[in-house]
């Protein structure tokens, strides 16, 4: 996902919010991840913004795409230039309503925004775990969001929404603790990473570990390998967009200049726009966290997680009423992903419903200020939380 | 058969919503902005489903917390199971589908009962434009063009009961109105229906 975040304009935001932690799996209750290995403590970064009911039946989980985090809507201070990722959709009044619904969200297992990842210290050596942290899937990912909730005290989720990786999670929840969920919006997705997905992973991955600063994973008292995760942030934000974008927001323009320069300067605007953007990355981000995480969402596969490897089948443990939106321009989640899905949920028996909207933006669409997204996911969600009440 | 409540649907769907059981599950095939189901979920506690092809229309349903899938009817019908539903429902859609034979073997399958709403070709009014001016009838409820009409299968309320002989389905039930495509009044045509009714609404199932 890109970096649109801008103010609202209207105003109309949850406010101050904190971000909060918590830590559980010490030794010797570690985690079991599905690669078996081992991984205690767990600390998991998360916001909440809204009240939660008496009941505690008003929780929306929100689950952030690739670089997102746990800072989906709001502010850390006055002075704080920017709202969270998502505020054009968390807020009062909004698509996700903070006056009636209580919203988390919590940064992944594998990041760097406060949970526990490859940067973090390994207690046992005292030094950040680099290539050491054990390998995470999208199910894992999910556990710690479920040891989260079982903190705080909630058992059933009114909804689940989430983009691009985001909505890997939102699927994965829906089929491993289906008595939970009641719904799920799962955006510009797929139940299974598709080879171009895992393509362009790879080669983001490759320009990481070819950075001689990568140093095997063991960077964190010298040099960063900035220049190869800047490269895979390029790549990513490739994938982000479409021909069509960058043809509008771009075309052949140069960049502050009248004509070619004859070197390897950036002469092009979106060779100028991709540098930033890649510059922009590598002081927020880390680059084994990038790594990991590509990884778990290239191993993610639904239909695998069920012996007949059957979507239908997989589905069919779920309990969830659907919303599956996909974007017309969308090249790294095209739109045959989410009608499969659809056709899956569909065979399983379940309620779904679908709609593809038309967005010349790519898959960055999902993350865009859109009216039509905000009114499919605020009528869908009343829908949910006033069937609940009947 | 007209109920306070209903009184603010057109007219030919209140006469279709008057047809439909309580409780029951029903899928709207081509369902618009989802008037009829969301009054038949408000008012007859039905489970819904919609298929829509335009986007615009289908963010109107879901919108209003309906359930319903963007998509061409033909394709989507084919995944549901045999007898998924109560009532499949067609409202004024069948003159602008390609294969009709197809699809009214398909809705029979996954639907116990079956109920399509089509303009009547036969109407007075499209029988005078042809026979007297020669030209291709354009009236209130068929207001377009020979040139941008959707309408492909030109039929009448006859036409549907031979069909139906020919095809061997059960005709349940049958209504001829007269009726505006978007009015909230109208009234029944029991004299010369194939005349005098601009809409027919057939209520079908298998033999």
């Amino acid at each position: 996902m890109s970096e649109y975040i801008t103010h609202d304009m209207t105003g109309n935001t949850v406010g101050k919010v904190e971000k909060k932690f918590f830590t559980f799996a010490e030794p010797p209750n570690e985690m079991i991840l599905d690669s078996k290995a081992k991984l205690g403590p767990i600390t998991i970064a998360y916001e909440t913004y809204g009240t939660l009911d008496k009941n505690r039946d008003n929780v929306v989980l929100v689950l952030h795409a690739l670089t997102g985090d746990s800072h989906a809507a709001g502010y850390y201070s006055e002075n704080d230039d920017k709202p969270g990722w998502w505020d054009n959709m968390i807020g009062p009044g909004k698509g996700i309503d903070t006056d009636k619904y209580f919203v988390v969200c919590a940064n992944v297992l594998g990041g760097c925004m406060g949970s526990t990842g490859p940067m973090s210290v390994n207690p046992k050596t005292g030094r950040p775990y680099g290539m050491s942290f054990p390998f995470v899937t999208i199910a894992d990912m999910v556990r710690t969001q479920k040891a989260l909730l079982d903190h705080l005290g909630i058992d059933k989720l009114l909804s689940l929404i989430g983009g691009s990786m985001g909505g890997m999670q939102v699927l994965q929840w829906a089929i491993q603790y289906p008595e939970m969920v009641r719904s799920a919006i799962p955006l510009a997705t797929t139940m299974r990473h598709s080879a171009l997905g895992i393509a362009f992973n790879e080669v983001a991955r490759q320009a990481i570990v070819a950075d001689p600063n990568w140093n095997n994973g063991d960077y964190y008292e010298g040099k960063k390998p900035d220049m190869g995760l800047s490269v895979a942030r390029m790549i990513g934000h490739i994938t982000y967009l479409s021909d069509e974008a960058m043809r509008r927001k771009f075309g052949r323009r140069l960049q502050d200049k009248e004509d070619f320069s004859f070197n390897f300067e950036a002469d092009f605007q979106v060779e100028s726009y991709l540098r930033y953007q890649g510059a922009k990355f590598v002081e927020r981000f880390d680059a084994n966290s990038f790594l990991y995480i590509t990884k778990a969402a290239d191993y993610f596969d639904l239909a695998r997680q069920d012996t007949s490897g059957s979507g239908i089948q997989v589905f069919s443990r779920s309990k969830a009423r659907y919303l599956v939106v996909s974007f017309t321009s969308d090249w790294l989640y095209p739109t045959y992903q989410s009608r499969d899905m659809v056709k899956a949920i569909k065979k399983s028996g379940l309620d779904v419903s679908f709609c593809e909207i038309e967005a010349e933006w790519g898959h960055d669409a999902f993350l865009l200020s859109s009216e039509r997204l905000t009114n499919l996911v605020k009528g869908f969600l009343e829908s949910v939380y006033n069937d609940i009440r009947k | 058969m007209i109920s306070e409540n209903n009184a603010n649907l057109r007219f030919d769907l209140q006469v279709i919503a008057s047809w439909i059981e309580p409780g029951s599950r029903v899928i709207g095939l081509g369902c618009g902005e989802g008037e009829l189901l969301h009054y038949l979920k408000k008012h007859k506690n039905i489970r819904e489903t919609g298929v829509e092809i335009m986007e615009e229309r289908v963010a109107t349903c879901i919108a209003k917390g309906l359930t319903v899938i963007q998509g061409d009817i033909s394709e989507e019908i084919a995944d549901y199971a045999d007898n998924t539903f109560d009532y499949v429902i067609l409202s004024q859609t069948l003159q602008q589908v390609y294969q009709p034979l197809e699809l009214i073997h398909e809705m029979m399958r996954i639907g116990r009962q079956v109920i399509v709403s089509f303009p009547n070709f036969g109407h007075w009014h499209i029988r005078g434009q042809v026979l007297f001016r020669g030209i291709a009838p354009v009236t209130p409820q068929l207001p377009y063009q020979w040139y941008d009409t959707p309408n492909i299968r030109i039929l009448s309320i006859r036409d549907f009961r031979e069909f139906s002989r020919r095809v061997n389905f059960r005709i349940i039930r049958e209504v001829a109105i007269d009726s505006d495509n978007r009015n909230r009044f109208g009234k029944i045509t029991r004299f010369l229906p194939n005349l005098r009714a601009t809409y027919g609404i057939f209520l079908i199932s298998r033999k």
